[in-house]
């Protein structure tokens, strides 16, 4: 168990040096699963395909031509943050589920926990049009050995009312601001710490931020400090997606932190919103389809990740939830489903790169800092501080 | 003189006959037979799970690969002792199952009281069977419906507005918790009452009247005591329903309203923290085993 | 015998109660109209077209299916075993008696949560994949108390006189069971039956714990509150399920007892 969990630690101290954009980890200690030998073809499908996933993941629009072209009916359970799906996915699916959509900081505690299997890209035919860098991220390829496919990423945004804030707000303070007391929402979900952290990052660079995932205690507890003071001003706490939808609706709250794809449905319905990234920058996800060791329709699963990972599929998904595919063909289909710009809206064109830099991206917060320290506050402490937070 | 047997006759039936004459023998028998399958099921499956659950309390979880580390210790105990989040946390959801039970006490009195003693034999079916409806529209649909009645542009803030008054924010508040589980649990707090009341006999209160008693020192010596069982049955329902709910804190609560259920929710289905998750659930079973002591001694379970 | 007054106040409090009750159910049958799916007040238009979505949506009817089964299962199974313990702690008077009556009320008396992560616990340390089968042993644990209470409390109201006096005159036991006892429970059976039917078929939190990838309606009624595209098709299966039990549930409020006579000096 230990040992382990030292090896994952060594893991995490290469890909934590430096930004996101390292080369695929290679390590000495394989995950569990490295062994287990990938289909070389896909048979026929078994009829079914039960998904762990992101609220949004799986549309209707894209789900039923799916299904009418494979046989295979999709089930979801959407999950509400990363620490859910891996414990929806323990012990290796249960033999419940195939697919999870894991985000960075979920995939490799999946990987080393055993409860992926290997993938065979080969059998995706759209895998060689990724960018270079999203064929084999540290996050979901070890050892050369890929434990899931690509799919899409993007930002944590500030969503606001265009009704209160008629000029778009620069700056992460207004949801630390008591001016807007009992107004603001934030995601029930304890990697808001990193976004706090982040936000300290700028605004009190005495602490030394520079990493919102490694804090040490002193920072760590700034953090939590700063999301204890912001308590009372938050009417919710959002689980759910259309929790935050909801809310903005019916006019409970003006301000608060989302996912694209709430913007996106609430300007759907007509709301008077609209979303920003402050200058303070944003934390963010690069999501994974990964294989569940005991997958009961691993067929089914291959030709759904085949389906999304077409540029079809890849712009439709990226419009419908305002994220960044990583199929580079993409880009020609968003702007003509979309209208000329979205492409370059969703930053799918060459602007990609170096908006992929600004991005802190969700990954495991271990004990490790990465910098030859082990005294930064790990995951747990993190869960356990969310519940005294929120109170 | 002797006495002469008379021998029972002997009934038709075959091999029932002399089993029945077994069980008349071994009066222990028959209990024993008719309990060992529900025993068995109660035994084997709920109370060894419940067991399991105890036992896991005392280990505690690696906190990289989250799996259960079965080293006994009392770590999860003293967290939740010590830290004074999980006291206000445990203390506002007795509080609320407190006030929520009081509340559909005194809201189902007198309606059972009307419809036990006052209302016709068909308005006592009908009403009845409408008490009864709710129960079968969805638990998650009916909160819902109440986001909508309660929230910033709803019903109640509109209808409030619309004969001048100000508007009344209580949704996503401790309040609009409050409101919600007393209507959800309602139902479950009229019938014993009324089965109680029902129960109560009408030459009672006329002797009680005989007496000289007003009507509400009638109702006060006479009723009270002989519906207080079913009120208290009522209340082992209303109480443990909302002192373990999660899912109303989530969709109606605000940003205070954590309940023990939410806690344990989180760290079951999210941190995976199972033995923690374990140490927290005995915190409502502790409260639930002195309510139901209090509740036997009112005599409530005969009143269930 | 009640003062005028008393009545008025009464009469005034059911209609409030009634009211206050319902309220809610008519927004839900209301909203099963919605031409958004968001839901907000007041509504935005109004729309039939979520009738047609929802009868063609095979997820409602496949949580609908599986609902009635784990229902009807659980009901089965908890009928016979919640029959026999009653019928077992009427009688007898054996030592642990009381232990026992307190072991029947715990699933209703300990939060579901509970229930739901020890049967989950359960499962997994004996390698028991959760499907249909686990979904029913978690109903059936809750359903056979609600069945022994009913029964029970029947039991307790029936004169014992009545056994004996079948005894007497010859019957034996069976005899005495099928053509005396039975009738006098029956309609304590039929009510807890359904009783124990209607939680099992609104029960949300042991269910999550015990399913797997399968959803009983309660819990695709969850995932749609979550997702939100198809909320109205909620309103629209839960206006559906209402209108379909009116019936039973008015035949179950005959049965026990809505309109049984005050008996003078029952006790």
């Amino acid at each position: 168990m230990r040992f382990g969990a030292l090896a994952v630690a060594g893991v995490f101290v290469l890909t934590a040096c430096g930004s996101s954009n390292s080369p695929a980890t290679t390590t000495s200690q394989q995950p569990p699963t490295a062994n287990m030998k990938p289909l070389t073809t896909i048979g026929p499908g078994e009829g079914q395909l039960n998904l762990v996933l992101w609220d949004g993941y799986a549309d209707k629009s894209w789900v039923d031509p799916f299904t009418q072209q494979t046989g295979c009916k999709v089930t979801q359970h959407p999950a509400g943050s990363s620490d859910e799906m891996v414990s929806l996915m323990k012990d290796g699916g249960g033999g419940q589920w195939d697919m999870v959509s894991a985000s960075g900081d979920a995939d490799l505690r999946l990987i080393y926990g055993g409860d992926v299997r290997p993938m065979n890209v080969g059998l995706i035919p759209d895998w060689q049009n990724f960018g270079s860098f999203f064929k084999t991220p540290p996050y979901n390829t070890i050892n050369g050995i890929h434990y899931g496919v690509s799919l899409q990423w993007g930002p944590n945004t500030l969503l606001y009312s265009t009704k209160k804030f008629p000029n778009k707000p620069t700056s992460w303070s207004v949801i630390y601001d008591p001016a807007n007391k009992g107004l603001v929402t934030v995601p029930d979900n304890p990697i808001q710490i990193a976004d706090a952290a982040l936000y300290l990052s700028k605004t009190k660079p005495s602490l030394g931020i520079k990493d919102p995932y490694e804090l040490t205690q002193t920072q760590f507890n700034a953090a939590v400090d700063l999301l204890k003071q912001q308590q009372p001003l938050i009417k919710h706490y959002w689980a759910l997606a259309t929790d935050e939808i909801t809310l903005f609706q019916n006019g409970d709250v003006v301000v608060g932190a989302a996912w694209p794809y709430q913007t996106i449905q609430l300007k759907l319905a007509g709301a008077a919103v609209d979303e920003t990234i402050p200058q303070e920058g944003a934390t963010g996800w690069a999501d994974t389809w990964m294989l569940a060791t005991k997958a009961p329709h691993p067929n089914c699963a291959y030709l759904w990740d085949k389906w999304v990972s077409t540029p079809q599929v890849q712009a439709e998904q990226a419009l419908s939830f305002g994220e960044t595919p990583v199929n580079t063909k993409a880009c020609a289909e968003m702007d003509s489903l979309g209208g000329g710009g979205s492409c370059a809206q969703y930053h799918a064109d060459q602007t990609g790169a170096s908006y992929f830099d600004t991005i802190k991206f969700w990954k495991t917060p271990l004990a490790d800092c990465g910098n030859g320290q082990t005294n930064c506050v790990p995951y747990a402490q993190w869960v356990s501080a969310w519940t005294t937070i929120k109170g | 003189m002797a006495v002469e047997t008379i021998e029972r006759p002997r009934p038709k039936g075959g091999g029932a006959v002399p089993f029945s004459g077994v069980l008349w023998r071994f009066p222990w028998l028959r209990p024993l037979l008719l309990l060992t399958p529900p025993l068995l099921w109660f035994v084997v499956i709920y109370l060894a799970s419940l067991v399991l659950l105890l036992i896991t309390a005392f280990w505690t979880i690696d906190p990289f690969t989250t799996q259960i580390v079965q080293a006994w210790n009392l770590d999860n105990f003293r967290i939740i002792v010590t830290d004074s989040t999980y006291w206000s946390i445990i203390g506002r959801t007795t509080i609320i199952a407190a006030l929520v039970t009081v509340t559909d006490a005194v809201l189902a009195f007198p309606f059972a009281y009307y419809m036990a003693r006052v209302a016709s034999r068909r308005v006592q079916t009908l009403l009845f069977a409408a008490v009864l409806l709710p129960l079968w529209a969805s638990y998650l649909a009916r909160v819902y419906a109440w986001i909508l009645i309660l929230n910033h542009s709803g019903l109640l803030n509109w209808s409030l507005q619309s004969v001048g008054l100000p508007a009344a924010n209580i949704g996503y508040t401790n309040t609009a918790m409050w409101l919600v589980f007393s209507y959800i649990w309602l139902p479950f707090m009229i019938i014993p009452v009324y089965t109680a009341l029902e129960r109560v006999p009408e030459s009672l209160l006329e002797a009680a009247a005989d007496l000289g008693a007003r009507r509400w020192r009638a109702i006060r010596d006479v009723v009270l005591p002989l519906v207080l069982p079913g009120v208290v049955a009522g209340s082992i329902f209303t109480f443990s329903l909302t002192l373990g709910d999660y899912i109303t804190p989530i969709l109606v609560g605000g940003a205070s309203s954590n309940f023990i259920g939410n806690v344990v929710y989180a760290n079951i289905g999210i941190a995976n923290n199972i033995p923690f998750a374990a140490a927290l659930t005995m915190v409502p079973v502790a409260i639930m085993a002195v309510y139901l002591t209090i509740a036997y001694r009112l005599g409530a379970f005969e009143a269930l | 015998m009640e003062g005028f007054w008393t009545r008025v106040f009464l009469r005034i409090w059911a209609v409030l109660i009634l009211l206050f009750l319902f309220v809610p159910i008519l927004l839900i049958f209301f909203y099963a109209f919605n031409t958004s799916n968001i839901e907000t007040w007041p509504i935005p238009g109004l729309t039939t077209k979520w009738f047609v979505s929802t009868w063609n949506d095979e997820n409602v009817r496949n949580a609908l299916v599986v609902s009635l089964q784990a229902g009807l299962a659980a009901t089965a199974i908890a009928l016979v075993l919640g029959s026999c313990a009653a019928f077992a702690i009427h009688r007898a008077r054996f030592f642990g008696r009381e232990v026992i009556s307190l072991l029947f009320v715990l699933p209703l008396a300990l939060p579901g949560i509970i229930t739901g992560i020890a049967l989950n616990a359960f499962f997994s340390f004996n390698s028991i994949s959760l499907s249909l089968a686990t979904i029913v042993v978690g109903h059936t644990t809750f359903c056979i108390v609600v069945v022994y209470n009913n029964v029970l409390a029947r039991l307790r109201r029936t004169q014992g006189s009545l056994i004996e006096a079948a005894m007497d005159l010859g019957a034996n036991g069976f005899q005495t069971f099928r053509d005396v006892t039975l009738p006098l429970i029956s309609t304590a059976v039929v009510a807890g039956s359904m009783l124990a039917f209607a939680l099992s078929f609104d029960e949300v939190i042991v269910t999550t714990f015990t399913a797997g990838a399968q959803s009983t309606l309660p819990i695709w009624i969850f995932g749609q509150i979550r997702h939100g595209v198809l909320l109205p098709e909620v309103n629209v299966v839960v206006s559906f399920v209402i209108l379909v039990t009116i019936i039973p549930v008015a035949v179950a409020a005959r049965l026990t007892g809505g309109g049984a006579s005050r008996v003078a000096g029952a006790r």
